[in-house]
């Protein structure tokens, strides 16, 4: 970590969702290859939100998308209710995709512009043969009710009369028209206004709590997913540097990186004052990550042992886990990462 | 009614100290098949020389178009009848050509765009498009101009400067890109730097940097900044007054601090009460604002906030509210206004009612999904 490792992976009987040493490579030709997830691993119990937050590049939609085997994972586990997913092909693993649904960034430009809201939204019932006795109709009506919009007035518009926040609730009706287990929301709020946002992520947390979802919940920020989420994950280059219940994770960041990213986080207080000394430099490149800890070449704390050993995945509280050598807090952290702070400072 | 003791001011309250840059009821509008679009619809603030202001609003409320204005950089034959004055160190702006302009344009004032490449000539070397305004503005020999482009670029904050002077924009990250359109704005030492959405493509950790850039140089050249955002988190630490845009109009203008500590607007409390923060449990309901800003192209003779406004009462439909002041420095454009016995009152007749004066009900304006 960011590391590997799963020792937060849990053992209990409700596990919905578990991703298990993710790996997804995407080869450049001579040898080289961009290593966007690399030994990615965490579950989802029923019903719960897992927030997936990192800087841009770090790998959440490729980790998202490997979950929907579009396209495969190069390597890991994918198992959705215990069944392996990686390996099924063809009907079998199209038969799991009403369990499964993902959506997205642009809710513009995932819909057709030129269809009608009411045929957008069945297309899952026509497509899975479940439009019988003219039950289809009435499933996308509550749907669209169910998100705000009026089936009497909405349903027979076409999809580019809408606004980006009508068209997202749009795309959340079309996703749990088939009453999914897993719901992979992909930076679902990021490109809407703040107010629209607002809508959004109540909208999510009513539909999570109708419809018994389970979700994963991708974004770049972290208020918005601390908003959301029962736990978080940080992802740095490919790794999970941190996992944890969303409010000891906020309260005590033991990885040095998760301490920056909320470090960073502008806050609408001018009160706050802006104290802490943001993380230097730029995100090193996918394709020839840093040896050891890939976190090591903006990190105030490394030492030595960063770039020669890979951390792994260990407990630091209550379900709070971290991958780093000389985590922040930690009451185990080695004094000289410490005295190291001190003169780097 | 409390609002006796709060009269409306004029427009442009003229600054007695030193204003660098002062908007004076600034109209631009477009001529469009749909109709007249009131982007920027009357607004008037001032700058003072070195000081900072944020202009904050959700999209489409006119923070680009307003910028553009200012700098003079929207096409002539776009914007009709622009009414109203741009006064750069009392010269008004408005009636210059692109000739005349070019000689502000880096000396004077420069801008920063969301999309670095807006500004940048992507098959042109890093270097050249530096020193270009270097040699043209202060008449710099090759090798002064390459030095004092390594000196920017350092100030700036990018490692290794002499290698980047020939290389690409595309060779670049999106940050070190942005540092680098900085940069280039910076060259010529300019008086006022515009700079819109400036770290809005970038990731959290990067914009801090950006931000905190920023700030520095604007302090340490004494420089002025008008910083454009949507978000309010950006200006709350870095800028001394902030003003408030929606549909085309500043509803709200204060020191920031007076604008977190006593703000007035209703759209102004809205936007703060919406914004999810970090110090908030998990699963707090969020206060949305409903609906959508209204059509630039159809404007309502009333308050332009009225549908969304928990205050809205019937008075607000009849007339846009002109602004008011009820502390130096502070104005607001409602009738209403929030933390005042009238923004009260309103209040409760609404939540008795169930519904405001426009017909919003107010179970959809608090903690509305729908
Ligand atoms: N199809 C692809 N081919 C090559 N590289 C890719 C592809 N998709 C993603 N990447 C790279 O993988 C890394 C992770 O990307 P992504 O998962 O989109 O990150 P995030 O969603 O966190 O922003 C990035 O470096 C990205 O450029
Ligand atoms: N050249 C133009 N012609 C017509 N309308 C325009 C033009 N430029 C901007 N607008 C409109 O002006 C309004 C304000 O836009 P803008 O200043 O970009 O908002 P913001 O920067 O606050 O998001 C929008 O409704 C936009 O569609
Ligand atoms: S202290 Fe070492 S292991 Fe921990 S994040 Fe920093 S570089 Fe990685
Ligand atoms: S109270 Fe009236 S004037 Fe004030 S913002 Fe609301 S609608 Fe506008
Ligand atoms: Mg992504
Ligand atoms: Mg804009």
């Amino acid at each position: 970590m960011a590391g590997s490792g799963t020792a937060h992976l849990r053992d209990r009987d409700d596990i919905v969702l578990t991703v298990e040493d993710l790996v997804v490579e995407f080869p450049l030709g001579r040898g080289r290859k961009v290593h966007a997830v690399s030994g990615v691993s965490f579950d989802l119990a029923e019903g719960e939100t897992l927030g997936l937050v990192g800087e841009s590049g770090c790998g959440k939609s490729t980790t998202g998308k490997a979950i929907m085997q579009v396209p495969r994972p190069t390597r890991g586990s994918v198992r959705l209710r215990g069944r392996e997913l990686t390996g099924l092909h063809g009907d079998d693993l199209r038969k799991t995709r009403p369990q499964m649904q993902m959506i997205f960034q642009d809710p513009i430009s995932s819909l057709n512009p030129r269809r009608r809201v009411r045929d957008i939204v069945g297309e899952g019932l026509s497509i899975w043969n479940r439009d019988r006795d003219g039950a289809s109709r009435s499933r996308v009506d509550e749907l669209l009710s169910a998100v705000g919009l009026d089936p009497e007035t909405a349903g027979g518009r076409r999809a580019h009369e809408f606004s980006g926040g009508q068209c997202q609730r749009i795309c959340i009706a079309r996703s749990l028209v088939l009453d999914p287990d897993v719901l992979i929301c992909d930076e679902p709020v990021s490109a809407l206004d703040v107010s629209v946002q607002a809508q959004i992520l109540n909208l999510l947390e009513d539909m999570k709590a109708r419809y018994g979802l389970t979700m994963l919940f991708i974004a770049h920020d972290l208020a918005v997913v601390k908003n959301i989420s029962d736990r978080v994950a940080v992802m740095y280059l490919g790794k999970v540097c941190e996992v944890g219940p969303a409010e000891s994770l906020y309260a005590r960041p033991t990885h040095p990186y998760t301490n920056a990213l909320l470090a960073a986080v502008p806050r609408p207080d001018p009160e706050a004052g802006s104290t802490s000394v943001p993380l230097e430099g730029d995100v090193p490149s996918p394709v020839d990550p840093p040896s050891g800890c890939r976190f090591r070449t903006r990190c105030p704390r490394a030492q030595e042992r960063c770039a020669l050993e890979e951390p792994l995945v260990r407990p630091v509280g209550e379900d709070h886990f971290v991958a780093c050598h000389f985590p922040v807090h930690a009451a185990d952290a080695p004094a000289d990462a410490v005295a190291g702070v001190a003169t780097m400072s | 009614m409390s609002i006796a003791a709060e009269l409306p001011v004029p427009p442009a309250t003229p600054d007695p100290v030193d204003p660098l840059l002062e908007v004076r009821d600034l109209h631009t509008w477009f001529d469009t098949p749909r109709g007249m679009v009131r982007a920027v619809d009357g607004v008037s603030f001032t700058l003072r020389r070195g000081a900072s202001i944020g202009i904050v609003g959700e999209s489409g409320s006119g923070k680009t178009v307003l910028s553009r204005s200012i700098m003079n950089l929207l096409p002539k034959k776009a914007a009709v009848p622009a009414s109203g004055e741009v006064l750069f160190e009392g010269r008004d702006l408005r009636p210059m050509s692109s000739k005349q302009m070019r000689s502000y344009w880096g000396p004077q004032m420069a801008m920063v765009f969301q999309d670095p490449m807006t500004s940048l000539n992507g098959v042109v070397k890093i270097g050249r498009q530096i020193t270009e305004g270097l040699r043209q503005h202060l008449d710099l020999s090759r090798q002064d101009a390459d030095a004092e482009a390594v000196r920017l670029l350092t100030s700036v904050g990018i490692p290794a400067p002499e290698r980047r002077l020939g290389e690409y924009p595309h060779q670049l990250s999106g940050g070190m890109r942005q540092r680098v359109t900085i940069a280039i704005a910076l060259a010529c030492g300019p008086k006022l730097l515009m700079a819109d959405e400036p770290t809005t493509a970038l990731d959290v950790t990067v914009q801090a940097q950006i931000l905190d850039l920023l700030a520095r140089q604007q302090a340490e050249r004494s420089m002025g900044m008008v910083l454009v955002t949507h978000d309010l988190g950006v200006v709350a630490n870095r800028t001394d007054d902030i003003a408030v845009m929606y549909a085309g109009q500043i509803v709200e203008k204060a020191s920031t601090r007076t604008l977190f500590r006593r703000m007035r607007h209703p759209y102004t409390e809205a936007l703060m009460r919406c914004i999810p923060r970090v110090e908030n449990p998990s699963h707090t309901r969020l206060d949305a604002i409903p609906g959508r800003p209204p059509d630039l192209a159809a404007l309502p003779v009333g308050c332009r906030f009225a549908p969304r406004c928990r205050y809205a009462q019937p008075e607000c439909l009849a007339e846009n509210p002109p602004l008011f002041s009820d502390e130096p420095g502070h104005e607001y454009r409602c009738f209403f206004p929030v933390g005042t016995s009238a923004g009260a009152e309103a209040l409760e007749r609404n939540e008795r009612a169930g519904s405001t004066a426009a017909g919003t009900t107010m179970d959809l304006l608090t903690k509305a999904s729908a």
